[in-house]
């Protein structure tokens, strides 16, 4: 039973709903003609971002079809093994990268706010610059094989091959558009662990919320720990590729090793990334063709959540055959198997919820079932190489090949298809032909089983992956002419679904409002749907609204819900409490820009020019990048309402502003800094892993950094870190004279900090290049460095806002999020001092 | 009904036994890697880093426990069954419980298969 107020008894006269409906419609406009690329609403951006994952999901699949061809018969020459190898590594990053990633992203960005029955994320011009960084990268990295440059050293890039026999701009182009995409998934991660917590509708409780939401939320918070290690990684190899500095090098007391376990660290949670929101449209698939609601919603929480973290006790599976301990390798095959009981859990609720409802036939179920078969498969083989025994005859050879595939493509293409055509209908209001797709399934699920399962068989025949050709007669000519054949026909199912999203439909009539009797919040939806998402932002009783709350359409059609209107003609939502969702601030929402567009562009510019190692054109990008995003921030984020309150309805007044913790821009700052910080740990762990491997490190007698001016940094560091708390303090207070003067003064400590930071390496004359100790030391400082650098920054931007009156006492957005910024500085410097000076010390 | 107001309830509890498994994981993974690589060597005994192992395992265990006893007490609140989906604070906060209670189960398992390893390895190769 509800204790939540309820909608407007009676519709407001129908001349005011047309006055509301008005008014909205002009808020929400979107752009048209040219500037119609200025758009930054999410259902827009969304469906750039999911046309442009499909488009490099095809470029992919060619290079697939490519390397099944040269495969096809044994000693063919249809490739060379230079291009063999450029497309097997393009193929491998393309997916996983430019396709499994971010579709998720896509999709989340494009339906969280209806299935929120919000009316935006609430940072619209993040998920456009995501989009914008991704597309550039993307586009980078797949010209480059077009020039004979891409990268060639497989997905996972091991060095010495990637950091010693690659001379090339392959590499680079990987390593630096790459860093670049990350860039984009760690800003959709941030809009969307802040969309699924803080822009509910009133009344969703946490055990209210769709299931998807609780998926894409975990998997947005795995991104925030497993991306940064590769980025820290690709800064080491980058650094070590340009300037030679010897990580991976054992040359020069480096290690490659290193570069397996970041690289690792990332690439296994990656999966679950991948898995985790692909099987979260099967949770509203199912219950919707079971015509019931979900059976055990708290099993399938569990299984989420567990998944986010059992995944990343598993990195090392992937390195059973290095010589590492066998207590190890005992550990990492233990944490494998236990991830396969929450993975089942969920499976075992979405058949306990199709055998307790009624089953309706349709072609999204075709495919979810597709998927369970494929994926079960892929399950069962991962259980085998989890057996470390087992996973030393079969690394790298085919069977992993047939292993990935089922598991990826049962576990997250699948689920991606069965979305596609169910959600279909939300996009551009018409549904996907049922003919089309059930010849496509068939035609895609067959192929996708002759083209794999055969190559379990090619493995453990002892065929190893990432070979060009082989020599007739050793068993693997038929299995692979029958995965060649299976790889076209799956093409060909594929083929079919694309044609049918991009085929003409101005005949066919729309599909009606909530074509598959949904309970869910997203099905509200007209057809075709409005800009503004929802007419009225509804009171949410229960899990499957649409099922189970009377009369809720007509309801929320009325305006007799939240934000009916928008007087002031600009665009708001509601963000909520994460618990209850008790409505919290009436968040005013930015219109379309290009500024996101030049943001992206400069930025793309520094890792671009990067790459060809133009150093100066890549520093001015960097600088043309970091004035552009002032200006965004400094015209378009923590603006002065014009009044205080508003009342959005059903008596409720909300506050336009808020900051510190209650603000969604606090949290932004927070979730970002987190990745940052786990970027910074994992340069740490590098530092630890090679006083583990290595006798001499720190060398005996340690060179430097000494102990003087790291303590000092320290100091200076804390010095200005209090100043900038005091800062806040004082801004809160009013006392005006005091904060310039406390922070111009914590601005000065930090530059005076940051300097003695690098005092320390420098006055020892330690030389990066010349052993892998040194290069570390100056790793962490460069980071540190790098970090106050942009402290100073954010502190001086703080004196000029309030100078400018865009912050005063009150509204101090600005100043509450720079002290959080300076909370984890501060870390992070101690952190670096207490390891460059202290460590050696004690070892 | 006070201890189902919201400003009492957080989804860190979710994460509190999982988190134990983590801490216990990455100690145990920590201990072998220093103990086989500084220590002992290669073809060193384990000896005394399977008895930490192991006290780590009991340790991980009793959080776990505890954390699921919270867990199981807010799931059992009142007189409500599953699969507490009403719309009201006490049910969502038998859910938070339930879902505790769920990944303690779950943390526990894991804790014991990481534990296990010292029955089969004794010495670090």
């Amino acid at each position: 039973m509800s204790i939540d107020p309820g909608p407007l008894t009676a519709a407001p006269p129908e001349e005011v709903q047309r006055a509301q409906t008005e008014r909205l419609l002009e808020a929400w406009k979107q752009p048209t003609g040219w500037r119609y690329w200025s758009a930054v609403n999410n259902s827009v951006v969304g469906l750039w971002y999911v046309a442009m994952t499909f488009f490099f999901l095809l470029f992919g699949g060619v290079l697939a079809l490519l390397m099944r061809l040269q495969l096809a018969r044994p000693n063919n020459d249809f490739l060379s093994a230079d291009l063999y190898n450029q497309a097997f590594t393009v193929h491998g990053s393309v997916m996983m990268f430019l396709f499994a990633i971010p579709i998720f992203e896509a999709i989340a960005v494009m339906f969280l706010p209806q299935m929120l029955g919000a009316r935006e994320l609430p940072f619209p011009r993040l998920s456009a610059f995501g989009f914008w960084c991704f597309l550039l990268g993307g586009i980078f990295l797949c010209g480059s094989i077009f020039f004979d440059a891409a990268p060639r050293g497989g997905w996972f890039m091991y060095p010495p091959l990637t950091s010693k026999y690659q001379s090339g701009i392959g590499a680079d182009i990987w390593l630096l558009g790459f860093s670049f995409i990350e860039i984009a998934a760690i800003a959709a991660a941030v809009e969307i662990i802040i969309g699924a917590l803080k822009t509910r509708p009133p009344g969703m409780r946490i055990n209210l919320i769709p299931l998807y939401i609780w998926y894409v939320l975990v998997a947005a918070a795995m991104i925030l720990f497993a991306f940064p290690p590769l980025i820290a990684g690709s800064l080491l190899l980058e650094v070590e590729r340009a300037f030679h500095w010897p990580f991976f090098d054992p040359a020069g007391g480096g290690d490659p090793l290193l570069w397996q376990h970041l690289f690792w660290l990332f690439g296994h949670p990656e999966v679950y990334i991948i898995f985790l929101p692909s099987v979260a449209l099967m949770a509203m698939i199912v219950p919707t063709f079971a015509q019931r609601p979900i059976v055990g919603y708290g099993w399938i929480v569990l299984a989420a959540v567990g998944i986010g973290f059992l995944s990343f006790g598993l990195w090392v599976h992937h390195m059973f055959t290095t010589g590492l301990p066998g207590i190890s390798l005992g550990l990492f095959s233990a944490a494998s198997e236990a991830v396969a009981i929450p993975t089942g859990v969920q499976i075992f609720c979405f058949i306990a919820t199709l055998a307790a409802g009624r089953t309706v036939r349709s072609v999204p179920m075709l495919y979810a079932f597709g998927s369970l078969v494929i994926f079960v498969l892929g399950g069962l083989t991962g259980v085998m190489v989890a057996v470390a025994p087992f996973n030393f005859q079969a690394h790298d050879t085919f069977f992993v090949v047939a292993h990935l595939h089922y598991v990826l493509i049962g576990g997250a293409l699948f689920p991606i298809l069965a979305g596609c055509y169910y959600f279909f209908p939300l996009i551009n209001g018409k549904k996907l032909s049922d003919k089309l797709g059930k010849i496509a399934f068939w035609l895609a699920f067959t192929g996708f089983n002759v083209a794999f399962l055969p190559m379990h068989l090619t493995g453990l025949r002892g065929m190893p992956r990432r070979v060009f050709t082989y020599q007739a007669g050793l068993g693997f000519d038929a299995l692979n002419l029958v995965s060649t054949v299976g790889a076209f026909i799956l093409a060909a199912g594929l083929a079919i679904v694309f044609w049918d999203m991009v085929r003409p439909k101005k005949k066919q009539s729309y599909s009606e409002r909530n074509p598959w009797n949904a309970g869910t919040l997203e099905w509200t939806q007209e057809m075709p749907g409005k800009p503004w998402g929802m007419r009225s932002i509804p009171e949410i009783d229960s899990r499957y609204p649409l099922w189970e709350q009377p009369n809720f359409l007509r309801d929320v059609d009325e305006g007799r819900f939240y934000l009916a209107d928008a007087e002031e003609g600009k665009r708001e939502s509601i963000l909520t409490s994460v618990i209850d969702a008790r409505p919290e601030q009436c968040l005013r929402l930015p219109g379309p820009t290009f500024i996101t567009l030049w943001a992206a562009l400069t930025m793309g510019g520094f890792f671009i020019f990067g790459t060809f190692s133009l150093w100066w054109p890549s520093l001015l990008s960097l600088l043309a990048s970091l004035a552009i995003i002032i200006y965004w921030l400094w015209t378009e984020t923590a603006l002065i309402p014009e009044k205080a309150e508003k009342d959005v309805g059903l008596g409720l007044k909300l506050p336009l502003y808020l900051s510190g913790p209650e603000s969604a821009g606090w949290w932004a700052m927070f979730i970002t800094m987190l990745a940052v910080l786990t970027a910074f740990i994992s340069l740490v762990f590098g530092y630890f892993f090679f006083w583990t491997v290595r006798a001499d490190f720190p060398p005996d007698p340690v060179p430097g950094p000494g102990h003087f001016w790291p303590l000092v940094a320290a100091l200076l560091l804390l010095g200005a870190w209090a100043q900038t708390v005091l800062a806040r303090r004082w801004n809160r207070n009013d006392h005006a004279s005091a904060f310039y003067t406390g922070l111009l003064l914590g601005s000065i400590l930090a530059i005076a900090g940051g300097a003695a930071l690098l005092a320390g390496p420098w006055v020892t004359e330690l030389d990066p290049t010349s052993h892998v100790y040194p290069a570390t030391v100056w790793i962490l400082v460069t980071w540190t460095t790098f970090q106050i650098l942009i402290g100073v920054i954010m502190q001086l931007y703080c004196i000029a806002r309030r100078v400018a009156g865009r912050m005063t006492a009150r509204y101090d957005i600005d100043i509450r999020n720079v002290a959080l910024y300076w909370h984890f500085t501060a870390f992070t410097a101690v952190v670096t001092v207490a390891v460059i000076a202290g460590f050696p010390l004690v070892a | 009904m006070s201890e189902t107001a919201e400003k009492d309830q957080s989804l860190w509890l979710l994460t509190a036994s999982p988190t134990f498994w983590a801490a216990h994981f990455l100690l145990c993974y920590i201990t072998a890697a220093i103990w086989c690589a500084k220590v002992v060597g290669l073809g060193g005994s384990l000896a005394s880093a399977r008895v930490a192992i192991a006290v780590y395992t009991v340790l991980a265990l009793a959080g776990i426990g505890i954390v699921g006893r919270v867990g199981y007490r807010r799931h059992s609140h009142g007189n409500a069954t599953l699969p507490h989906d009403d719309d009201t604070p006490e049910d969502r906060h038998r859910f938070l419980g339930f879902a505790t209670l769920l990944l303690s189960a779950l943390s526990a398992v894991a804790v014991i298969y990481a534990g296990l390893v010292i029955f089969f390895f004794r010495s670090c190769y």
